[in-house]
């Protein structure tokens, strides 16, 4: 029964939340949603913690996702075992980095005044579920190997049939208990992300990369203003 | 030719008393909040000294402003891809530390405590943390009037290529005031490493704005702004800046800074510059170039083929008038009397300064310094002509040279005038014044009325959305009225 609530019934709730929550929260707290950054407080611990924790979390993420969309390729790169050594020790590498970079910044937010003042209760709950997500994956790896083979046969099926809306939690149940753990923390991480700060990485500035570097606007379309043949609509620019 | 108005502010250090007016108005106004009490949007900096924050000037260390890359222009905090890399933490932020822990005192008690065995003493708390501060080390202008040792303003980047030592001796010392806020510049470096495209300038008036709702909190602005005058909110971790009190410069009103200055050092105006040159003035490949190239944006108000161009772009006719009666264009460009603040960080600023007059040295009178004729010599003056050109001119003489001397010969005609009752233009000879020219220079530097001083354009609000179609849609009522489209939510009922 309780797999039934955590391999059917959390996910969808989770994938409802982020989905409904993300939309509402940003349509009308669009505000708050931001990187809080709290580097201005303290920097120095921060630049060790943030950027191993977010070069690893990042990789990891699209090394699960790879593993999800093209299970066979994943298969396939790892029939030679020295492929698939260097795959493992790689994501295992990003895992430590992540790790390390996590506990830097729980050290961090905990011993410097500063920013303890700035730390709201969803933060905890963020290092809380983050913890635990990178530390049962770290786990999974060292002693259930090796994942990046037996995730193409048990999870991606799983998660196949998630998102088909024909849930099949055969593989899934018979799977070790820190594999369990991983999964349920995966997605209640996912269904946080409307509720805390990870909603930093939805407004992710990649535009940037491709804006002008000077940006200049009008407050009002001074030309068709001005012309008295066309009846300007009223609309203001935006700032886009 | 593209051509863009632009609201200037020109400030006449020469009358500048360093009272901090402009800081405390400007505080009340705009920074008094949580999250920004240690925010100075103005504030007055005295020189030689390290500034606010520490070393503000010193872009070794806080990578602001512009630089060029071969013969291109790139901030100099780095590449597009850099910035977007040091997202995750930026190396070359200015912290809290730099600026200083804002504090409070406890006065409360003073009158409801019991009975002090010392003599009572208010103790200072820090405003972020509420925890009692041992000493207070630090504020916006802990070096103001030269307080500190000569080894720690001596730190100074305008004393660069200087002898600063013979400046420690208390006979050789001495100081100007500075007052700063965002310079509003034509080349914003602050815009240009904005990952969200949230600080933008308002192409009616130059002004630049961070739009609150995009802002991420990335915080590149920080670094990039190299005057640091992007300040961090660290309530809402969003940054925020001087807006150049754009409600009330819409108005048609000076902004709180130059409205409440007791020694009516401000200008502002509007000044009409070509916007397709920006980049090829930036990109001048010698930094002493940078001012000259700047100077040749401007377009004269009065030249009937920029009048005419101005009205085909679509500018009003209010501004073009304003621009024609601005102080700034006689100040800045026909007698060259003020300069833009270190324009070698290429971003091309829009609060200029005149340069100050300073007492003639002592070692004038014992012979040492030369007169010459009936003005006194420039090296005779005690702030180093080169140090102001460090700060103004990207280490250029000449200019700053012409402009003291100008401002000089002003103060003698007028003296010879009211004083001695004879106009000798003979001092004017060499300056390029004319008796008119010095007459009204007179009536703005000395004078200087209100009107004068500032002459700015309404804004013409009434265009900003068609009248027409908001006709009886919002007032003063009771339902949502003009918000009633925020408050749509995502199910669009209730």
């Amino acid at each position: 029964m309780s797999d039934y609530f955590f391999f059917i019934g959390l996910p969808y709730a989770a994938l409802v939340v982020v989905i409904v929550g993300t939309l509402f929260r940003y349509l009308n707290f669009g505000f708050g949603v931001s990187s809080l950054s709290s580097q201005f407080l303290e920097s120095r611990e921060l630049y060790y913690g943030s950027r191993p924790f977010h070069w690893g979390i990042i990789f990891l993420f699209f090394g699960h996702l790879v593993a999800f969309l093209f299970p066979a390729e994943v298969l396939l790169w790892n029939s030679v075992p020295v492929r698939l050594l260097i795959l493992e020790i790689a994501a295992f590498g990003f895992g430590i980095a992540a790790l390390v970079g996590l506990v830097i910044l729980v050290i961090r937010r905990l011993k410097n005044k500063r920013i303890r003042v700035v730390t709201s209760k969803m933060d905890v709950v963020v290092y809380v579920v983050l913890a635990v997500q990178i530390i049962t994956g770290l786990w999974i790896a060292l002693f259930f190997r090796w994942g990046s083979s037996w995730f193409a046969s048990t999870l991606t099926p799983y998660m196949r049939s998630i998102f088909l809306f024909n849930p099949d939690i055969a593989a899934v149940t018979n799977l070790p208990l820190f594999a369990k753990i991983h999964i349920v923390s995966a997605f209640t991480l996912i269904g946080l992300i409307p509720c805390t700060r990870f909603m930093h990485f939805l407004v992710y500035p990649f535009r940037y990369l491709w804006r002008s570097p000077l940006y200049v606007i009008w407050n009002w379309d001074r030309k068709q203003i001005r012309a008295t043949r066309n009846l300007y609509n009223g609309v203001k620019q935006k700032n886009t | 030719m593209k051509i863009r108005a632009q609201i200037t502010m020109i400030m006449n250090l020469d009358k500048c008393l360093g009272c901090h007016t402009c800081s405390v108005t400007c505080k009340n106004v705009w920074t008094s909040r949580k999250g920004m009490e240690y925010v100075w949007f103005n504030n007055v900096e005295t020189k030689p000294g390290i500034g606010y924050p520490d070393h503000w000037e010193n872009q070794e260390r806080y990578k602001g402003g512009w630089k060029l890359a071969g013969k291109k222009l790139s901030p100099r905090m780095g590449t597009k891809a850099g910035i977007m890399k040091n997202i995750f933490a930026n190396p070359d932020m200015p912290r809290i530390g730099d600026y200083y822990e804002p504090f409070t005192f406890n006065y409360k008690i003073l009158h409801s405590g019991s009975r002090f065995k010392t003599p009572p003493s208010a103790r200072p708390y820090s405003v972020m943390t509420g925890q009692p501060m041992d000493k207070i080390r630090k504020s916006a202008n802990w070096d103001d009037n030269l307080g500190g040792t000569f080894e720690r303003r001596s730190a100074d980047k305008n004393f660069d290529n200087i002898q600063k030592e013979i400046y420690g001796a208390f006979e050789n010392s001495f100081m100007m005031y500075l007052p700063r806020l965002c310079e509003h510049c034509l080349n914003p470096s602050c815009v240009a490493v904005c990952p969200s495209g949230a600080i933008y300038k308002r192409e009616e008036d130059g002004i630049v704005l961070i739009d609150q709702n995009r802002c991420r909190g990335w915080r590149q602005c920080v670094t990039g702004c190299q005057y640091k005058k992007v300040y961090f909110n660290w309530e809402t971790r969003k940054s925020e800046k001087c807006t150049f009190c754009y409600p009330k410069i819409e108005v048609g009103e000076p902004t709180i800074c130059s409205e409440s200055c007791v020694g009516r050092i401000r200008y502002i105006g509007m000044l009409l510059y070509d916007a397709d040159k920006i980049l090829e003035a930036a990109s001048a490949e010698e930094e002493q170039d940078l001012y000259q190239e700047h100077l040749g944006l401007f377009l004269d108000p009065n030249d009937p083929e920029v009048i005419a161009q101005a009205k085909q772009q679509g500018i009003p006719h209010n501004v073009l008038e304003a621009a024609r009666r601005s102080p700034i264009y006689e100040l800045a460009i026909r007698w060259k009397l003020a300069f833009p603040l270190h324009p070698e960080y290429r971003t091309l600023p829009m609060v200029w300064y005149i340069p100050p007059l300073s007492p003639i040295m002592q070692a004038t009178d014992s012979g040492k310094l030369g007169v010459n004729g009936i003005l006194p010599d420039l090296d005779a003056l005690s702030i180093p002509n080169q140090y102001l050109a460090n700060i103004f001119t990207a280490g250029d003489q000449v200019p700053i040279k012409t402009a003291l001397r100008r401002m000089l010969a002003m103060r003698a005609y007028m003296r010879s005038k009211t004083v001695d009752g004879v106009e000798n233009s003979e001092v004017l000879n060499g300056t390029g014044l004319t008796v008119a020219d010095t007459e009204k220079m007179y009536q703005l530097l000395a004078i200087a009325n209100f009107d004068d001083r500032f002459v700015i354009p309404t804004s013409h609000r009434e265009e900003a959305k068609n009248v027409f179609d908001i006709k009886s849609s919002c007032g003063f009522s009771t339902d949502p009225g003009c918000d009633a489209d925020k408050l749509r939510n995502l199910f669009g009922g209730f």
